[in-house]
């Protein structure tokens, strides 16, 4: 009796990898892989693309993973994946890559809603990263130290944060580290004292966008060129894509692929 | 039909030997490797300029990892100051208070628990623990103080196992001949049995240790990853495996190989703890 | 003056008491906490849909089947390896410079981080070999993770096999071979098995070694080359993010389930097999 159970219980067990083992010989002739790495800025944004496309293209499987920016690049550059997502401009040595602009985003500073202070000057956001101005009262609150949320190094949106607000000057190591896009905004969301940079796409009603030297971050502000703290979704590809991948790429870029973007709060990549 | 004994014998000895030298090959494949990738460093950089160096900045050629050996270790002591004494009084309570029935039901119920993920921990300290933190005594709340708290209730499982296992060894005669000269209850188990399962506590102390300082997700989680070494128990800090875990990713070059130097230093701590804690528990056995 | 120590007596095991259920307490309340935040939104549909808006909304079962292919062929792999070795210790050599090795490795390779697993895998497995963030690459990272704990519960569990089973077998004529399947494994099955059940409750739980191995796509994995994530993956991703609260909780809920049901069907084993034999 025992023994029946034993085998049963096995063969239960073995049933997923058998389903698994039949599944892969079948669909592997069939399905067409892409595979996607890197920004965590851009991640759902692709994820809904891929969801998108792989509706009207069964066939397809489209593969997304995070990383951040520069895990996404370098694995381009290993081969490691077929598309990388970068949220930042490429860096000299790694110009190699091909780059496509997928559309673009703002970076928006955000702080918790409970937080009276709905402006800065961008001078101020500086000071405040580079550990500068360490208090709120500093900034006409109360007295509280203000903690600062910055991403890891290798992300995407620090680069692009560094380069378009931090002007040369180092974010301060005192300063915690989140390393998605996401859990930054989620201390910010928790903290009343939190502040954090996330991407303009991801902002809803949980935190609330700071106005900086008078602009708000919005996708007209940016259209029209007043807010400048923006930066490029780029899609990079090492040499030649296959054809799964170029047909990916076609759709991400043609007018259907761009409104899903564009609903989702991003600026087209031809606005 | 002896002939085909031997055969098969020497056949399946073959194979074992086979599986014997794969184990050995994938054993030691990580081992290898992890110090083939992190030792180079120590030379290029300076053994000194690693360990000691208090500016963690890889892609500018700073690979001082000072401060995040001093906050893996502070965590792992807060956790310990957290889990130890809870644990021990659990597992004393448990050996020398409780009944048969709810020892019976302990043991599996310390192993489910001490199977549940890290990122729960983690998650639930998010939660509830780093609010709290920040509510009530200040700070953002991601901590020194937040991590401890997790990663002490990470280890009570161990501890309050390890250490029952200990105290229910000591020989019931011990007890018997306390009781005979007229000891209290607590002066039996303080002057005697503790001091006789002293090895073992200890070692459930060193790999409770062990557990905390190789935590990372939870870490991250609660710790707020700033590469300070913290001046009080309410600022954030990053340990080294929440650091290799935060740039793992993306590290490149010498940065790669800085994370493996890292590796290194993370290898060394663990199998001292290790070897500590297997050295008192075969001093136990033999005692 | 001294105290009474009949009355410290008292005061202490009201202490101990106190504390004892403290910390029991705080156990206990985390896996309340789960169960009854989780729930709520623990259904068939979550169970057997995929999850959908990167987690916000359907189901874990792409996650699920993650989860069960990465441990079962870890399995599969570390548990031939592992108890033939730890046979091949105990049983057919003696105690040489070979065995010392790998013993030495054993012992060293447990407790190390699963950080570490994760930083080699992703170097080695992912990059190196060029697995890419796959089922492969996890398999094969976690089944070394997996494989000093086996070796060393298979080796203790076969070394308390009593010396006498074994010379009353030689002594009816069985060879060496005959002896250790039908004699010292079955002997020493349930500790065996109680190695593999740690190791299973361990890699259901692992995040760190997983998501840089086995990579996080929400995908359900269909071959080994697949990436795709498993449930605490998942978890973690959901949590940190702030996705979903309640997918979360559901998620965490499958989670500690399947830990409990890995441990019950371990006891259960055990106790059927020592049963037999006792």
């Amino acid at each position: 009796m025992p023994k029946l159970m034993g085998t049963a219980f096995l063969l239960l067990m073995l049933l997923p990898l058998t389903f698994g083992a039949c599944s892969s010989k079948g669909v592997q002739t069939k399905k067409r892989t892409v595979t996607v790495a890197g920004s965590t800025s851009v991640m759902p944004f692709t994820e809904k693309l891929a969801e998108h496309f792989m509706v009207d293209h069964p066939d397809f499987v489209v593969d997304v993973q995070g990383g951040g920016s520069t895990a996404g690049i370098q694995a381009c550059m290993n081969n490691t994946v077929d598309i990388g997502m970068s949220s930042r401009q490429l860096k000299n040595e790694e110009k190699l890559l091909n780059q496509i602009i997928v559309c673009y985003d703002g970076i928006s500073l955000v702080l918790n809603p409970r937080n009276p202070i709905s402006d800065l000057r961008l001078k101020d956001v500086r000071d405040i990263f580079s550990g500068k101005i360490k208090n709120w009262k500093e900034l006409g609150w109360i007295d509280r130290k203000i903690d600062a949320v910055t991403r890891e190094e290798g992300s995407g949106t620090r680069g692009s944060f560094e380069e378009l607000v931090m002007n040369k000057e180092e974010i301060d190591d005192g300063i915690m580290v989140q390393d998605s896009n996401g859990s930054v905004k989620e201390v910010v969301a928790t903290d009343p004292y939190a502040i954090g940079y996330i991407s303009l796409g991801l902002v809803d009603d949980k935190v609330k966008a700071v106005i900086i030297d008078g602009v708000g971050p919005s996708i007209d502000a940016i259209k029209l060129g007043q807010y400048k703290i923006v930066r490029p979704f780029l899609y990079v590809t090492h040499g030649e894509l296959d054809d799964s991948g170029k047909e990916f790429i076609d759709f991400v870029l043609s007018v259907a692929g761009q409104n899903v973007l564009k609903k989702e709060g991003l600026i087209g990549a031809y606005d | 039909m002896i002939k085909k004994a031997f055969t098969k014998e020497h056949f399946v000895k073959y194979i074992l030997i086979a599986f014997a030298l794969s184990s050995l090959l994938f054993l030691f494949l990580i081992f290898i490797f992890i110090l083939a990738e992190g030792i180079p460093l120590f030379h290029k950089v300076g053994l000194k300029n690693i360990i000691f160096g208090f500016k963690w900045a890889p892609t500018k050629g700073s690979f001082g990892i000072f401060p995040m050996i001093i906050s893996s270790f502070l965590v792992t002591f807060g956790a310990l100051i957290i889990g130890a004494p809870l644990g021990l009084s659990c597992a004393i309570y448990l050996s020398e208070y409780s009944g048969k029935k709810l020892k019976l039901f302990l043991k599996p119920a310390l192993e489910l628990l001490a199977g549940i993920p890290s990122v729960v921990y983690g998650f639930l300290g998010v939660i509830y623990i780093v609010p709290l933190v920040r509510n009530y005594l200040g700070g953002p709340g991601f901590s020194l103080l937040a991590t401890s708290i997790i990663l002490g209730v990470m280890i009570f499982p161990t501890v309050i196992s390890i250490s029952f296992d200990a105290l229910m060894s000591v020989p019931k005669t011990y007890r018997e001949g306390s009781f005979a000269m007229g000891a209290t209850k607590w002066q039996t188990i303080y002057k005697v049995i503790v001091p006789s399962a002293k090895s073992g506590i200890l070692a459930s102390f060193i790999l409770g240790m062990g557990r905390a300082i190789g935590e990372t997700m939870a870490v991250i989680m609660v710790a707020g990853n700033a590469l300070r070494i913290p001046t009080s128990i309410l600022d954030p800090l990053r340990t080294l495996t929440s650091n290799i875990a935060l740039e793992l990713a993306y590290a490149t070059g010498d940065h790669r190989l800085g994370l493996f130097s890292t590796g290194v230093v993370l290898l060394v701590i663990i199998m001292t703890l290790n070897y500590v804690a297997s050295f008192a528990i075969r001093r136990k056995v033999l005692k | 003056m001294r105290i009474n120590p009949q009355f410290i007596d008292k005061i202490v095991k009201i202490g101990l008491n106190f504390q004892a259920f403290f910390t029991v307490g705080i156990l206990v309340a985390i896996v309340a906490i789960i169960f009854f935040k989780g729930s709520p939104y623990l259904n068939m549909e979550f169970i057997f849909s995929s999850p959908e808006d990167m987690g916000r909304h359907g189901g874990i079962f792409s996650t699920i089947v993650g989860t069960i292919f990465l441990v079962l062929l870890s399995i599969f792999v570390a548990t031939p390896l592992g108890v033939g070795t730890a046979i091949f210790l105990t049983e057919y050599t003696k105690e040489s410079w070979f065995t010392k090795t790998i013993r030495f490795g054993v012992e060293s390779l447990a407790g190390i981080p699963s950080i570490l697993y994760g930083l080699f895998g992703f170097i080695f497995f992912v990059i190196k070999l060029r697995m890419g963030w796959s089922l492969m690459a996890g398999v094969l990272t976690i089944t070394i993770m997996i494989l000093p704990t086996i070796i060393r519960t298979s080796e203790e569990a076969i070394k308390s096999v009593p010396r006498n089973l074994r010379i009353v077998s030689y002594s009816l004529s069985a060879t060496k071979w005959e002896t250790v399947t039908k004699v010292v494994l079955p002997s020493a099955g349930p500790g065996i098995l109680t190695g593999i059940m740690l190791s299973v409750g361990r890699a259901v739980g692992e995040t760190a070694a997983v998501i840089f191995t086995m990579g996080s796509s929400l995908r359900l994995p269909t071959s080994l080359m697949d990436s795709g994530r498993t449930m605490a993956v998942h978890f973690y991703i959901l949590a940190r993010e702030g996705i979903s609260m309640e997918k979360a909780y559901a998620t965490a809920l499958v989670l500690v389930l399947s830990i409990l049901f890995i441990n019950i069907v371990a006891y259960y084993i055990m106790n059927k097999v020592t049963s037999k034999y006792s």
